[in-house]
């Protein structure tokens, strides 16, 4: 399959990149890994006039921490975040979900901020993100903004975010809720995208859960936190019974996708058997 | 538009003029005639199109050729070294690691990568590493043994 006609530019700091978003409006897409855009061009579900190539920017790469926050650049690829001491220590469910994003070819080169632009419903990022509190920052010619996960993930495909901006970084909390976190996934088996995956991140303070934050993938078509299960935790002990009760009724008034693979009845009944496990390996 | 790409392909520097839009294994199989680098799927999935991009493993039908400029591949037609074959090669023909071998080019590069990093992998390491490949033929059982074997001759000399 051959995309369509396309012109290529290549950017050497982010604000060259800035300075070509704005040049070609929305005649341009920022390519980083390129590993769901090249796809989408191949079947020409996108025909970018010009692409912007981030993937070689120093400043957008790599995995640092501060204080309080650990700094994920915009192009780390998912095998960067596998192999980072920083994310196994504060934030173990992000270690694990690098291992079940695609396969190695596609942790080799796609890019978490890539991920998470494309807000495809069944990635993986955007619901680690909502679990880990992460804030994404975002550039544009006026300067830089910064968005809470929550607010960031609009819709199918559809995010915070206007043509002429680049994500450089995700920031994820140092948390005791994130150190004890978890995600577990159900994989369509063939394109290895999330059938189900649940993330949960647990702070539990004098053996009660003192911060609960539990989101899923793949159930509807906007990523979500389950407050139902969320609410039902929170000042409870962690234990087998109150899992059972916060499990039993799981994405409770969120309208849940259908396909060939599974159904809407099926796919509820596996979001609440994933978040049960992830839930029960945290307790 | 057309870009000028330089690619070092098995050790050899090409330079290079190419619309943005080709695909780097379009670039390895049409402009340089590597033919060993397969196109199963086109669609990202199959893995037959790996090859080795500054030494990880690459769908080469998941990355236009510009996106590698500067850098280097490494495909099965760089494998061999003074007409000795690499253990994973020789792995393959001693463990019956292929039937119609279409599969196998993509196979032996991914197994590249694991063994680089990880020079003594179990079955389930080899497994997982081999996920993004698909393979029509074998079952995948003489595949595992064939990694195994390369891994056993590279550890032993
Ligand atoms: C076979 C296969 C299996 C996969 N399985 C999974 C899976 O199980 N789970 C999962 O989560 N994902 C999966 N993916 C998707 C993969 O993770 C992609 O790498 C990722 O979604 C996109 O990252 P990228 O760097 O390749 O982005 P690109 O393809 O380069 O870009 C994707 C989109 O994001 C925009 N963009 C990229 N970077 C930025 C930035 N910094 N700022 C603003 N916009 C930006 C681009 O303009 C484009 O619209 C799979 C992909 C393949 C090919
Ligand atoms: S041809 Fe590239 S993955 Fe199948
Ligand atoms: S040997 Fe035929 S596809 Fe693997």
């Amino acid at each position: 399959m051959v995309p369509y006609k396309v012109s290529y530019h290549k950017a050497n700091s982010v604000a060259e990149a800035i300075e070509l978003l704005n040049k070609y409006e929305d005649e341009c897409k920022i390519i980083a890994g390129g590993h769901s855009l090249v796809p989408m061009m191949k079947l020409r579900l996108a025909e970018p006039e010009n692409l912007i190539d981030i993937s070689g920017i120093e400043e957008l790469s790599g995995i640092t921490e501060t204080e309080n926050f650990i700094i994920i650049g915009a192009c780390a690829t998912h095998a960067d975040i596998g192999r980072s001491d920083i994310i196994k220590k504060h934030a173990p469910m992000l270690e694990q979900a690098t291992n079940k994003v695609g396969d190695v070819q596609v942790r080799n080169f796609g890019t978490i901020g890539g991920n998470i632009a494309h807000a495809d419903p069944a990635a993986d990022w955007p619901t680690l993100l909502l679990a880990a509190n992460a804030k994404i920052i975002i550039q544009n010619a006026e300067g830089t903004r910064e968005v809470d996960a929550d607010d960031f993930f609009q819709g199918l495909f559809s995010t915070d975010m206007e043509e002429n901006e680049l994500i450089t970084a995700i920031y994820i909390p140092k948390s005791a809720a994130n150190r004890n976190s978890v995600y577990r996934k159900f994989p369509q088996p063939a394109s290895r995208f999330a059938l189900v995956g649940c993330a949960a991140a647990i702070e539990v303070r004098n053996g009660k859960v003192a911060n609960a934050r539990v989101a899923f993938a793949g159930v509807s078509a906007t990523p979500f936190r389950d407050s139902g299960i969320e609410k039902a935790l929170e000042g409870r002990n962690f234990n087998a019974e109150s899992i059972e009760a916060a499990t039993s009724n799981v994405a409770n008034g969120v309208s849940v996708m259908q396909d060939h693979f599974a159904n809407e009845k099926y796919r509820r009944h596996l979001a609440g058997v994933f978040a049960k496990k992830a839930l029960t390996d945290l307790a | 538009m057309q870009v000028e790409v330089s690619l070092t392909v098995n050790g050899k520097l090409y330079k290079q003029n190419v619309e943005p839009r080709m695909l780097l294994v379009q670039f390895l199989r049409d402009e340089l005639r590597l033919t060993g680098t397969h196109i199963g799927c086109d669609t990202s999935s199959c893995g037959a199109c790996t090859v080795l991009l500054d030494g990880k493993a690459l769908k080469s039908c998941t990355m236009l050729a510009v996106q590698a400029n500067g850098k280097s591949v490494k495909t099965i037609e760089g494998m061999a070294e003074n007409g000795a074959l690499h253990p994973l090669q020789e792995g393959f023909h001693q463990e019956h690691g292929l039937q119609c071998g279409f599969c196998t080019p993509g196979m032996i590069m991914t197994a590249a990568d694991l063994l680089s990093h990880n020079p003594s992998p179990n079955e389930h390491e080899i497994r997982e590493a081999l996920e993004g490949n698909f393979c029509r033929c074998t079952g995948y059982h003489n595949i595992v043994k064939s990694v195994q074997y390369a891994a056993n001759k590279m550890q032993a000399s």
